[in-house]
């Protein structure tokens, strides 16, 4: 099934946030996801932000600079921001695995360029920042203190289709 | 235009291409640790899916918490081994007879040339060693390899790294990829694969090799790969010698995978290796390196030498030379961790271990351990650690710890005077 995509977006202005600052290696001892819940970005270096604060626990949406989620191939990546109800990141660029992981969770990475990632988190300095996406029309709407901006994004058929599938696994199942 | 390894690769083992652009590659070997995988597993049976696409492509051993040191950890460890069990999966690698999964499986002989392989685990492209395409994959990915023996990827380009010259005495492997990664940056290889030639290369052994290609992923490759050659026939035959007529005919077979001449690359980068320091990372991304002359005389607690970047026996004896004779600093811990009971078994035939324990360090089990902060060496808040390992991200060896990689000639010193110190000078 499809997941919900779009809402109240947390700004990480930072580049290369690793996987292990997402969740860190001493609690990949869950081996259920909901477990996961408290941790997420327990230790991401990034002045000011505070991992048990409630910018954190509204979001919906993450904005974020290049090469997001490298470092380990750990899913629980992915899994942390799902359990969160975080299912919509955007950013710069990713780290291949982090990606490849969130598009077979039927999550979104969404990649636009820099110049439009400066604009959305000039919006949310300034007032609380709301994200819409239209996956279909490879659209995203982005709307702040009464200002939206509008951004066309591209994302593969195949990621595409893993997305509405609900997964990889339902894809590959049904066809190998 | 010829292809390169990868593309030759993926040519051979297309299965499907369900959408422009995106290969279905069937998987010779599909590898599972207790880290990533049980998820896998627990999802394959709430499914009714609990199935293997092929018990003896599938590969898994029991190596990041081994033994088990909490109940957490003796579950994941549990429902890996019952469902090796129930599954028949002949080669399985339990407490006894488990080590680091990148040294453990090559030592085994199960990656040759032309195989693509998967693992749930980031540094698998460390195979690529052997000249095959080795990929870090998620838990996902992981699942649908073990069901069906399939992944997805983007055709990968691929970066052509030509290292030539002579290595100095006392700059290894290690420090050679450190630079790279400090010229490539952490995301310069993304979606790419890193070909590592040159003469240097040719004279590498499979450890240095695999050295290298382990830290690929470090700049955001898919997998890193060297050609198959002579040194790669040597290391296999054990392994193969039934296969082939002799090592020239396995030379030929191998040879087949090779990149050729005109191939093509998005980026070709030299590097002259001759007047190569020994490196050092500091800061928390593994671009951030420096020549030893640079770092030296910054402070640490504690020397970490093993894991699946450094902790093969080649590794253990450049550190052991550095080690022989001499006492690790009051202020320092020293832990070794060679990565498989062979090399264990072998550098105690070799006296190494001897050499370790006569300086004061700690002998573990082969284990993952500490390399990511989950046993065996945790670092406590504001400790510094030089490391052989492949990551110096903020916690990595534990919250608030600092580490620093290097090679195990370095961390040798290092453990002796207690500060970053460059091998050459003691
Ligand atoms: S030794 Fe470290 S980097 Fe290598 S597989 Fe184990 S945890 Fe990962």
């Amino acid at each position: 099934m499809q997941k919900e995509f779009g809402g109240r977006a947390i700004v990480l202005d930072r580049s290369d946030i690793n996987t292990d600052e997402i969740i860190p290696a001493k609690y990949l001892t869950e081996v259920t996801k909901e477990a996961l819940k408290p941790y997420l970005l327990e230790d991401l270096k990034l002045e000011g932000f505070d991992p048990d604060g409630d910018v954190l626990a509204e979001a919906r949406v993450v904005v974020s600079r290049e090469n997001f989620g490298c470092g380990s191939s750990r899913e629980h990546a992915p899994w942390v921001f799902e359990v969160n109800g975080i299912h919509t990141i955007i950013a710069e660029s990713y780290a291949r695995i982090f990606r490849q992981n969130m598009f077979n969770c039927g999550m979104l990475a969404i990649e636009l360029p820099r110049d439009a990632i400066d604009a959305l988190i000039a919006m949310a300095a300034a007032a609380p920042l709301d994200v819409t996406v239209d996956l279909e029309g490879e659209k995203l709407t982005a709307s702040a203190g009464g200002q939206t901006l509008n951004y066309d994004f591209d994302i593969s058929s195949f990621d595409k289709a893993l997305v509405v599938a609900g997964g990889w696994v339902e894809f590959a199942d049904a066809r190998y | 235009m010829g292809k390169t390894l990868a593309e030759k690769i993926f040519d051979s083992h297309l299965r499907d291409e369900p959408f422009p652009g995106t290969k279905v590659l069937n998987i010779d070997r599909v590898l599972c640790h207790e880290i990533t995988t049980p998820v896998a597993i627990a999802d394959l049976v709430w499914r009714g899916k609990d199935r293997v696409f092929d018990r003896t492509s599938i590969k898994a051993v029991i190596d990041h918490v081994t033994p088990a040191k909490d109940s957490k950890t003796a579950t994941q460890a549990k429902i890996l081994r019952d469902w090796a069990r129930r599954h028949d999966i002949p080669d399985f690698f339990d407490v006894g007879h488990n080590g680091v999964c990148h040294a453990l499986f090559p030592e085994k002989g199960f990656i040759h040339p032309g195989h693509t392989v998967i693992m749930g685990d980031s540094h698998t492209c460390t195979h690529g060693a052997f000249g095959a395409f080795a990929a870090g994959v998620g838990t996902t990915d992981l699942e649908v390899g073990i069901l069906k023996g399939v992944c997805a990827f983007r055709e990968p380009a691929t970066i052509r790294v030509n290292l030539d010259g002579v290595l100095p005495t006392g700059v290894f492997a290690k420090d050679v990829i450190l630079y790279v990664i400090s010229r490539l940056g952490v995301n310069g290889a993304t979606d790419k694969v890193i070909e590592f030639r040159g003469g240097v290369v040719d004279q590498m052994s499979m450890e240095a090799r695999m050295t290298l290609c382990n830290m690929a992923i470090e700049a955001g490759g898919t997998s890193g790969v060297c050609m198959p050659d002579k040194v790669t026939v040597d290391y296999l035959w054990p392994f193969i010698e039934n296969d082939y007529v002799g090592k020239e005919a396995a030379l030929a077979a191998f040879s087949k995978w090779c990149s050729d001449d005109d191939a093509n690359y998005v980026e070709v980068m030299d590097v002259d290796v001759s007047s190569l320091e020994p490196q050092v990372t500091y800061g928390y991304k593994p671009d951030c390196v420096k020549p030893v002359s640079e770092m030296a005389g910054t402070p640490v607690d504690q020397v970490y030498i093993g894991t699946c970047t450094n902790g093969r026996i080649e590794d253990l004896r450049q550190a052991a030379e550095v080690l022989r004779g001499r006492q690790v600093a009051a202020t320092v811990r020293g832990i070794v961790s060679p990565a498989t009971p062979k090399i264990f078994n072998d550098a105690l035939a070799d006296g190494i271990i001897q050499v370790f324990m006569d300086s004061g360090f700690c002998v573990t089990n082969p284990t993952c351990g500490a390399c990511l902060g989950m046993s065996n060496g945790v670092l406590a808040e504001g400790e510094v650690c030089a490391s052989t390992s492949n990551r110096n991200f903020n916690g990595r060896m534990g919250k608030g710890g600092m580490v620093h990689l290097m090679s195990p000639a370095t961390a040798a010193a290092t453990a002796i005077t207690g500060v970053i110190t460059d091998a050459r000078t003691l």
